[in-house]
């Protein structure tokens, strides 16, 4: 059951206002997508690793050694906010 | 040459006998852009740098430098795509602002092979759609008929390749962002096998899906873009060591001998009487020139849509958490900033930047991650997802490419389905399960609706065997209905 309480606990957890309309939405199209897509529970899936990556391709390790690609000036030159080299945020509690 | 239809091949050549110069090509493309993209909204931002880019491949040939198979050919980059010193949004206003502080790996080859970046191309926002309606950046027009939708996610690209506004574009495939697109606007449009092309630079959807590739006009320019893209890189584990085949050189319409699988699954569905007609008559094509029809079965693509959207929506949620208002994007203003909750900091930031789909997904993911629900959806959707790709690998004992429909309809008039999520992810029904499986799959512009809209085949093929399907469709190429025309826009 896909209510307004379960749309507030969902957006609390995914860090996502959505405003009181919003919830009135997704709660419905969430359920009607929901109750779609429930139809794969039928599946008898007993014993089946679920496939997380879809080809077979050997791991692969990159030599653990600290290369300078960006400078810092470039890594923050996107921020919102910054102060010098560092990320700015408002203070919180 | 007519610059305007000249393939990959013809204005590289070109170029570097110096019977036009790369500058002069941009030029010619750069008037294209400006004439006509006002009607389509394909661009989100231009290079500006083009014309000194350009110059400096003018100025490498001078020298007598190799500068690759692609020297001087203009090309647009979708969004998703880091492309240095440009904005890379993702069609999402929560990355309005963002540069690139570097190049995708994509770019990154597609550089060295010679290309001119020209811009930036319009996408559903975090590739989340299939009509390019969900874009911050406003919705594209189909070039055919600009009441329509060009297809989503990548119909930024699929639209400026069909009105010919560039040589080459690129886009990404998660659950047919490329097929679908390139059918609805008559381009062919190639997802190579997941871990073909590496991901590294291009923003995240879902990363056990997501795969780029080219939207061109020609199957030879399709492969030899893939030659170019192709390949291990150390920057993405899910990179694949095998060696890149030559696919341009080796590629033939031949398809005598073939075996041409049809999946009952695929054939029982209701398709659009133009659709329908175009698959019977490439099926008929196909007969003519040699190859063999065989009866395959998949059963549980049945329930791919469902599948995938469990899947991507999951990883979505996951893959963009990242997006707090830190770093980089959007940052909601706080009024007071003396103190803070920090969860309002992230909500309230996330919710102004992202889009009503985009917050639809990150919910639905959510709630399948959570607890409670992980085993009957995110691990429920894994194990049927294993058992989809069992089933194509027997299928693939028994046949050399699966044809079907890209999608069960011509593209649709814009806002007519974007009301309605549900419908609109089944319109993806066709095209999903190829990457849930992570196999190749193509769309070759085959068929034209009674209305004048193109329609392509969708060819499916083993992971790694690029070569089969690009044969195929080449052979379908030959005899297209689309061969020769073009959109109105032109």
């Amino acid at each position: 059951m896909i209510d307004k309480k379960t749309i507030e606990h969902i957006a609390k957890l995914a860090r996502l206002h959505v405003t009181d309309e919003e919830a009135q939405e997704y709660s419905a199209q969430l359920a009607k997508a929901l109750n779609h897509f429930e139809q794969i529970s039928k599946i008898n899936t007993a014993g089946v690793e679920p496939l997380i990556t879809p080809t077979e391709i050997e791991a692969y390790w990159r030599e653990d050694v600290v290369k300078q690609e960006f400078t810092a000036e470039e890594m923050t030159a996107n921020a919102p906010a910054k102060a010098g080299n560092l990320f700015k945020v408002p203070p919180v509690v | 040459m007519d610059l305007t239809f000249a393939s990959i091949s013809e204005i590289s050549d070109a170029v570097k006998a110096k019977k036009v110069s790369a500058k002069e090509v941009t030029k010619h493309f750069q008037g294209r852009i400006e004439n006509l993209d006002g009607k389509l909204n394909s661009f989100t931002s231009k290079n500006e740098n083009a014309l000194q880019d350009a110059e400096a491949i003018d100025s490498r040939i001078a020298k007598g430098e190799d500068v690759g198979p692609m020297a001087g050919v203009p090309f647009g980059i979708k969004e998703m795509l880091c492309a240095k010193g440009m904005k890379a949004t993702a069609g999402s206003k929560i990355l309005e602002n963002f540069v690139a502080p570097y190049d995708s790996t994509v770019v990154a080859r597609l550089k060295k092979a010679g290309i001119v970046v020209m811009g930036k191309l319009n996408q559903d926002e975090f590739a989340m759609g299939s009509s390019n309606e969900t874009s911050y950046f406003g919705a594209v027009k189909n070039p055919w008929n600009l009441e329509c939708v060009p297809g989503g996610s990548s119909g930024g690209s699929a639209a400026a390749q069909a009105a010919r506004l560039v040589v080459g574009t690129i886009g990404t495939d998660t659950g047919g962002s490329i097929r679908q697109p390139a059918s609805f606007c008559g381009v062919v449009g190639v997802k190579p096998t997941y871990g073909r092309v590496s991901r590294y630079g291009i923003i995240a959807y879902a990363s056990s899906l997501d795969q780029a590739g080219p939207m061109v006009s020609s199957v030879k320019d399709a492969a030899l873009t893939m030659e170019v893209i192709s390949g291990f890189d150390d920057r993405d584990s899910t990179t694949t060591q095998k060696a890149v085949p030559q696919w341009s050189k080796n590629l033939k319409a031949d398809v005598k001998g073939l075996k041409i699988g049809l999946m009952k699954e695929y054939m029982k569905g209701s398709l659009h009487p133009d659709v329908q007609k175009t698959v019977e008559n490439s099926i008929e094509t196909l007969k003519k020139m040699g190859a063999e029809i065989v009866e395959v079965s998949v059963p549980m693509t049945e329930f791919a849509v469902p599948v995938y959207y469990l899947v991507a929506a999951s990883e979505a949620s996951s893959n963009l958490a990242r997006y707090d208002g830190v770093k980089y994007g959007h940052r909601a203003e706080i009024k007071n900033l003396s103190a803070i909750e920090l969860e309002d900091f992230y909500g309230l930031t996330r919710g102004e930047g992202f889009g009503k789909e985009v917050k639809r997904r990150i919910m639905l993911g959510t709630y399948c991650l959570s607890s409670g629900y992980y085993d009957a959806y995110y691990n429920k959707a894994g194990q049927v997802r294993r058992l989809i790709m069992n089933q194509y690998l027997e299928a693939f004992k028994s046949c050399d490419v699966i044809l079907s429909a890209v999608t069960t309809a011509p593209a649709f008039k814009i806002g007519e389905r974007i009301s309605d999520p549900l419908t609109m992810y089944l319109n993806d029904i066709f095209t999903t399960s190829t990457n849930l499986a992570g196999l190749p799959g193509l769309s070759v512009p085959f068929g034209m609706s009674q209305d004048g809209l193109p329609i392509g085949i969708q060819l499916t093929a083993g992971h790694f065997e690029e070569q089969k399907m690009l044969d195929v469709a080449a052979a379908l190429e030959s005899a297209s209905a689309v061969k020769g025309k073009h959109p109105h826009v032109i």
